[in-house]
Parts: C-alpha cells; structure tokens; sequence
C-alpha cells in the first residue's frame, strides 16, 4: 500500500498504480481533467507512464459553473 | 444590417452576450439558460474533481465544449500564483489559450487586485494566452492593460453579483473611447436595462451571471437580456438624439385646425 494525499485527502491505494489508474477507479474522463502532480502539471499522454508513490500530492481538476 | 459579429482574438462571436455559468440550480438549469440566451461564450470555473461522489455531473455533459466556447475563468483568486496556476490547468484540460484573467483583492468588495493583475496578464501573454481581464473602471489601468497586451478589457459596472448596474457611465464611455481591442461590462449587471445601458455606451460586449442564475424565471431572464443586448447595441449603431432642454414637438403645426 501506498499513501498518497489526492484533492487535499489522504488516501491508501495499492502500490504499483498509474496515474490513469486512479483517473479510472475515480470513474474520471480523461478528456475532461487535468492532473497537477506533486505542484507540476502532469501531461495526458503521462498518465499511464507514472506510477503513484508514497507521499505524492494528486490535484484532479475540472470545469465547474462559474462567472 | 450586415453580420456585426463580436470579435475577440480570432474569435468570432455571433452574439454579444456572455454568460456565466455559476449559481443556476442545476447543470440542467445552466443549459437551459444559456440556450435561451443566445450566447456564443460561456464562462467557467476550475476546482477540485468531488472524489467522494462519484456519479457527481459533469458541467461539460451539459454544455459541449465543442458547440459552446468555454471561457475559463481564475474566479477565487487573490493572486498571480494562483490565477496562474488554475489557467494554467484549465488549458490543459482543453487546450483552451482564450481565459479570462480575474484576480481579486478583497473578498467583500470582489474588487480586482490590479497589481496583481497587471502582473498575471503580463506573464500569461508571454505564455501564449489570449487574456480577457476583469478589472476597474479605471481608464488609465485600462489602456495599461491593452498595451501589455490584454484580448479584452472587461471593467467591472458595479460589484460581482451585487446587481447595482453601471455605477461610472462616464468612466467606462472614457476606456471604450481609449481602446482598440473589445471591452466588455464584467459585473454588476442587475437587470435588462443595466445591460442595453452598457451596449448603449458602446461597449462592445456585456458578461451576465448573478442577474440571470438568480432571477426568479432564470430562463426568461435569459431571453430578456439577450433582446436587451441586441436593442442596445442597435440603439448605439443607430446612434441616440441630442438631449434637448426643451419640448419638441413631435406632430407639425401646420394644417393645425
């Protein structure tokens, strides 16, 4: 298990899981997102390429209503 | 009347209403709303994915990106750092360069911090952005803005959502006469007339939210202040009468019995 802070919450998730992973088990379109990791926005094509660790920060972001 | 498309960027915009997307009811609501009013643009906001509902709507299953232009915007910010950093998301979740720039200084007032502000457009034109920037009615920090290169001027009539209208005609007739590139009322939008005032005085485009979300028939609002953009912007290309101190008369004297 790792632990990992994703949208300002703690949470434990098995290791060895990508970002595009966790964009899944949170039922999430990719195309309708986008990941800021550890302050550095992390590139679509990335998702699958980087595996989460101990301690990392995940920020998932969308559009909401807004003025 | 030939096409008098609004023109941001290389954006072509059919109507000269823009709305926002904030405080309706629902996304059902939203869309409804920003049907009715005709808009090209709508404007919405960046924040966290709900990780705990996860059956949570999506505004963009309501609203399509690809018919509608999104118009991100940094509301909630209170500085460069972080206006910078939510635009810098938002154009990764769509590409979108064309935003809209609003940092602000104080939470009551939701007045923009122009300091910061100045700062933010500043690097965000370095980054390729198109810019559109809330500010004040200032018109000197107005011109400052086109000249580091802002897309669109949008001065503030009166406080975000407080529905007090176009509080300084004089000061935003001054920044229309002053600018070369689009302004548009951003704010204080109250009810229709507040907004064929603002076209009246030529302005080029009128930024809705609070006056049609919170409407007691937000729809209708809607549509009502899409016929108020269309009539003020066609009273002002018409061009108004003199005012006159006096009477005059509107039937001829002549063949008076």
């Amino acid at each position: 298990m790792a632990k990992i802070q994703l949208n300002g919450k703690k949470i434990k998730i098995h290791t060895n899981l990508t970002i595009k992973d966790l964009v899944k088990k949170y039922n999430l379109k990719e195309n309708k997102i986008a990941i800021e990791l550890n302050g550095v926005i992390l590139p679509r094509h990335r998702f699958n390429k980087r595996k989460l660790k101990n301690n990392d920060k995940v920020e998932i972001v969308q559009f909401i209503g807004g003025g | 009347m030939r096409k008098d498309n609004l023109k941001i960027d290389k954006f072509k915009l059919k109507s000269r209403l823009i709305v926002g997307t904030g405080k309706y009811k629902n996304f059902k609501e939203t869309a409804e709303a920003v049907k009715a009013s005709g808009a090209d643009m709508v404007t919405v906001a960046v924040r966290r994915v709900n990780i705990l509902d996860k059956k949570k709507p999506v505004l963009m299953d309501y609203l399509n990106p690809k018919k509608i232009i999104y118009l991100p915007n940094t509301a909630g910010c209170f500085n460069s750092v972080e206006a910078l950093r939510t635009l810098r998301l938002a154009r990764e979740i769509g590409g979108w360069k064309l935003v809209k720039l609003e940092v602000l200084a104080d939470k009551k007032t939701l007045y923009p911090n122009m300091v910061e502000t100045l700062k933010s457009t500043r690097t965000l034109v370095k980054e390729g952005f198109k810019v559109m920037v809330y500010c004040t009615d200032d018109p000197i920090l107005a011109k400052k803005l086109e000249d580091i290169g802002a897309s669109a001027i949008m001065p503030l009539g009166s406080p975000i959502g407080s529905g007090r209208g176009i509080k300084n005609k004089f000061n935003l007739s001054l920044i229309i006469k002053n600018s070369k590139v689009p302004v548009i009322v951003d704010a204080g939008i109250g009810t229709a007339s507040d907004a064929s005032i603002a076209m009246e005085l030529g302005c080029d485009g009128v930024l809705v939210n609070t006056a049609i979300a919170k409407a007691k028939n937000p729809i209708l609002m809607a549509h009502s202040m899409r016929n108020a953009v269309i009539a003020g912007r066609q009273s002002f290309l018409a061009g108004r009468i003199k005012i006159q101190e006096f009477a005059s008369a509107s039937s001829p004297k002549k063949g008076l019995i």
